[in-house]
């Protein structure tokens, strides 16, 4: 008798290389579903068990289901893949310095010059003068500084 | 409210473009500024360049810091409606915007 395609392994794998595949181009763009990656983790464990019970049947009902080797393959692939993913997301992305140095509430902000996106040298002391266009009042009433990594 | 990296002002000319960022995009290719405010994460960049760890700083008028946030994770920024709070919170009124 010809044994049958264990879809659920399949389906077990996908489902992890759609988990592993999707933050970046989708969920890293949605606060809600970056600072905590829980659609993310719940491909993988619909994965998880998709695969489980695609093993059990390949090695518990051999005469009925294909897939003991290629399941094995593709289970440790998720596995490798789920272990990196968290590895980035739970240890590399956390590997940020302190920052000890970095001035306090209550502190006077340091100033600075610095070139805007038309070459255009900007102080936090104009920053600090001058409304943005648009703005209601005649003067600035606070500036927002936002540090990031860079472009790349 | 403005933006700060070692990117070069052709780079941030280009990603404001791209992404249609009307706001200032400050460029600190040495890390000056960066430096000024702690914030240098070495060899943090792309093939172990110095860059900036995230952080962001409210000011008030008279220079001095309000608020500040240091996150603990890349994928973990200050969200919008998180510092109009703050602003709100401050009685910094949102002049200092958008």
């Amino acid at each position: 008798m010809k044994r049958r395609w264990n879809f659920w392994l399949w389906a077990g794998f996908l489902l992890v290389l759609a988990g592993l595949l999707s933050y970046v181009p989708v969920f890293a763009l949605f606060p809600l579903t970056r600072d905590f990656p829980w659609v993310n983790l719940l491909l993988f464990a619909g994965g998880a068990v998709l695969l489980l019970g695609g093993l059990k049947r390949a090695f518990g009902q051999p005469d009925l289901y294909r897939g003991k080797i290629l399941g094995s393959i593709m289970a440790a692939l998720s596995i490798a893949g789920i272990g990196f993913f968290m590895y980035g997301l739970f240890y590399v992305a956390r590997q940020l310095p302190d920052s000890a140095a970095a001035p306090r509430v209550g502190q006077k902000a340091p100033d600075f010059t610095l070139p805007d996106q038309n070459d255009k040298p900007l102080t936090l002391a104009e920053l600090l003068a001058s409304p943005l266009a648009g703005a209601a009042t005649a003067r600035a009433n606070g500036a927002l500084l936002i540090f990031y990594r860079g472009h790349w | 409210m403005v933006a700060i990296s070692v990117d070069t002002p052709e780079v941030n000319r280009r990603h404001c473009q791209k992404l249609g960022f009307t706001y200032s995009f400050l460029s600190d290719p040495k890390a000056e500024a960066t430096r000024r405010y702690g914030l240098l994460h070495q060899g943090g960049g792309p093939n172990g360049a110095d860059i900036a760890r995230p952080a962001e700083f409210l000011i008030d008028s008279k220079g001095t810091i309000r608020w500040v946030n240091l996150t603990g994770s890349v994928t973990v920024r200050a969200r919008p409606e998180q510092v109009l709070k703050v602003f709100d919170d401050l009685k910094l009124a949102s002049a200092a915007g958008p």
